[in-house]
């Protein structure tokens, strides 16, 4: 076959249109994503600035020399470390039990049989399309009457009654692993705990890194639940203890102050991020097959 | 009520291998149960449960201090007739009208963009994503600060292109636009499902439409759009849940205002339910957001087999 020798001009050819296409692409996808990464600049630039900068018009951009001791002030001017606590045993506990309960019943889902499972899967399934809304007034009231509000109860031990969405990635999973590897097991006489203990869970260990990075961050970033159930200032999370720093006496209408605490409540999910990547984009949408949970951030529960 | 099969099937492969017969253990159906049981009592405990216990406190009236009070209809009654609730509701249902088709729109293009074969396009995934990981308190502290009438960054930039920016958080008419666009940056858990889905579309039908003298667009109108349908349906579903459900932003950047211009759903409940201590009013608040969901999910679900296309249809006809 001749090849094909192109008198058009380059815009015209194959492979002249598919790098034109690619390179108006990059384009779009480069302004789009300076529009995504503003904010964080804005927040940067103003976290570094002296507080003589912040309100002017037009603005500093690159605040010089940057004041990098407001963040010593921001973080010391209120107890963050507290706050930091605080968060720290909430996240942990959630991902203990939400790790431990959610690959125990998906297990159960997954392979043994009894009457009523399907049933039960399908109303655990269900559950997903419930919004917050409906159930927050009796768990509060539930709460209270157990003398767990103020404390760190609520936001912890629901977690470790497992939560649909896992429980459902979970049970997937499980159902692609070949029950042969079990079976060598359970001739040994082995129990069915001690076959989710010692076999499922080291084999599962990529899915349970995806839930406890989504986990994570859907509770660090959470506010609701520690704004209803959290009365203390000694007892707030980050989430909620930013939220009343504007117009608090301490950091007040200091935006560079604000901005700061924010930039550094940012960073534990920003590393987490950055560490796990391929559990958050590429292992989702490429090895999984199973597409990202949207995070429930803005639910209600 | 029941999660339609669809909603797992668009996104989860139902090629799971044939269960083999299983050697039984001896009661079997204990171990089952056992491995049941924190589900079972999560439903009971924490969902099902509270959820009839809502409907059942929805016709009381109950402050914590003193026993609820069965009052029937009254709460429901006083509700429709409440101007806050209909301003909450018209607040609500714009927020849902724009933000949900524009961010499906978003995110599909987004996610097409996203999907081209070119070196560094992991930078740009991850860097769409990151609102989604990145959010909550502190980024809608940052927006307000984005917003600031004066010197926030939003309105700097416009001054740059001779636009005079609205006051946006503390003009009536703007707030809630300016939320919107705030949910708009958050759009990339969208585009990421719509990613996967593109990445299920087999190459080989791009080619047969490309011989058949198909351009992109009537490749995207034709093998993108319907083969797409059914990611599209799901992050439908998730996207209207999610938009009548939106709490932090509306509560940290405009606590409901100017003039209760923000005044959500959700944030006329919290007022009710923990700042007056109305707990039975507030109830009848949440289950009337639960009916509103139901009823449009339902209708999505109905519609669907006009435009949700699925793989065992095509290899039926």
């Amino acid at each position: 076959m001749a090849r094909q020798i192109s008198t058009l001009p380059f815009w015209r050819t194959r492979g002249g249109q598919d790098r034109l296409v690619t390179a108006a692409i990059f384009m779009v996808l480069l302004v789009g994503g300076a529009v995504v990464l503003l904010p964080f600049f804005w927040m940067l630039s103003t976290a570094l600035k002296l507080p003589e900068q912040v309100y002017l018009s037009p603005p500093v951009w690159l605040p010089f020399p940057p004041q990098f001791v407001n963040f010593w002030t921001a973080l010391t001017r209120v107890p963050f470390h507290l706050y930091a606590f605080n968060t720290t045993i909430i996240v942990t506990f959630v991902m203990i039990g939400t790790l431990l309960s959610c690959s125990f019943t998906a297990y159960g889902f997954a392979r043994l049989n009894a009457p009523g499972k399907d049933f039960i899967f399908m109303l655990v399934l269900a559950t997903l399309m419930l919004p917050g809304a409906v159930t927050l007034v009796p768990t509060y009231l539930m709460f209270n009457s157990l003398g767990w509000v103020n404390t760190f109860l609520p936001l912890i031990v629901p977690s470790f009654f497992g939560s649909a969405f896992n429980i459902f990635l979970l049970r997937q999973f499980y159902l692609t692993i070949p029950v042969e590897l079990e079976d060598a097991a359970r001739i040994d006489g082995a129990s069915p705990y001690r076959i989710w203990w010692s076999i499922m869970l080291p084999l599962s260990m990529p899915v349970l890194a995806t839930v406890a990075v989504f986990t994570f961050v859907a509770t660090y970033n959470d506010f609701f639940t520690p704004l209803i159930y959290l009365a203390d200032e000694d007892k707030y999370t980050i989430a909620v203890a930013l939220s009343y720093f504007q117009g608090s006496p301490r950091i007040g209408p200091q935006m560079h102050l604000l901005m700061a605490a924010v930039t550094v409540s940012l960073l534990p999910p920003l590393i987490l991020f950055l560490a796990a990547q391929r559990y958050f984009v590429r292992g989702i949408v490429r090895d999984q097959g199973v597409a990202a949970r949207p995070l429930p951030i803005y639910s209600l529960s | 009520m029941q999660a339609h099969p669809p909603v797992g099937s668009a996104i989860v492969s139902d090629t799971l291998p044939a269960q083999r017969p299983i050697r039984r253990w001896t009661r079997e159906s204990f171990h089952a149960y056992v491995f049941m049981l924190p589900a079972i009592l999560g439903l009971l405990l924490f969902t099902l449960g509270p959820a009839i216990a809502s409907l059942w406190l929805s016709f009381t009236e109950y402050n914590i201090l003193t026993p609820p009070e069965w009052i029937g209809l009254a709460n429901y009654a006083e509700m429709f007739q409440a101007q806050l609730f209909w301003q909450a509701l018209r607040v609500s249902a714009i927020y849902s009208v724009v933000s949900v088709p524009l961010g499906l729109t978003l995110a599909l293009g987004l996610a097409v963009l996203l999907n081209h074969k070119m070196r560094g396009m992991m930078v740009f995934r991850s860097i769409y994503y990151l609102p989604t990981v990145i959010s909550g308190v502190g980024v809608a502290m940052l927006w307000r600060w984005l917003f600031n009438a004066e010197f926030g960054v939003i309105n700097v930039l416009l001054d740059k292109v001779g636009i005079n920016g609205p006051a946006w958080l503390l003009d009536q008419r703007w707030a809630l636009p300016a939320l919107i666009f705030t949910s708009l940056w958050g759009v990339g858990g969208t585009t990421l499902i719509f990613l996967a889905g593109l990445q299920g579309i087999p190459q080989e039908l791009y080619e047969a439409a490309e011989i058949d003298g198909a351009g992109r667009w009537n490749q995207f109108r034709s093998v993108t759009l319907p083969l797409l349908s059914n990611v599209t349906f799901f992050n439908l579903v998730l996207g209207i849940i999610g938009a009548l459900q939106v709490f932090t932003d509306a509560f940290v950047i405009t606590r409901g205002g100017p003039n209760h211009a923000t005044l959500f759903l959700s944030v006329y409940l919290y007022q009710h339910a923990f700042l007056y201590l109305n707990m039975g009013y507030a109830a009848a608040i949440a289950w009337f957001m639960f009916l509103l969901v139901m009823t449009l999910t339902l209708i999505v679900f109905k519609s669907s087999p006009f435009w949700v296309f699925y793989e065992s249809e095509r290899r039926g006809k």
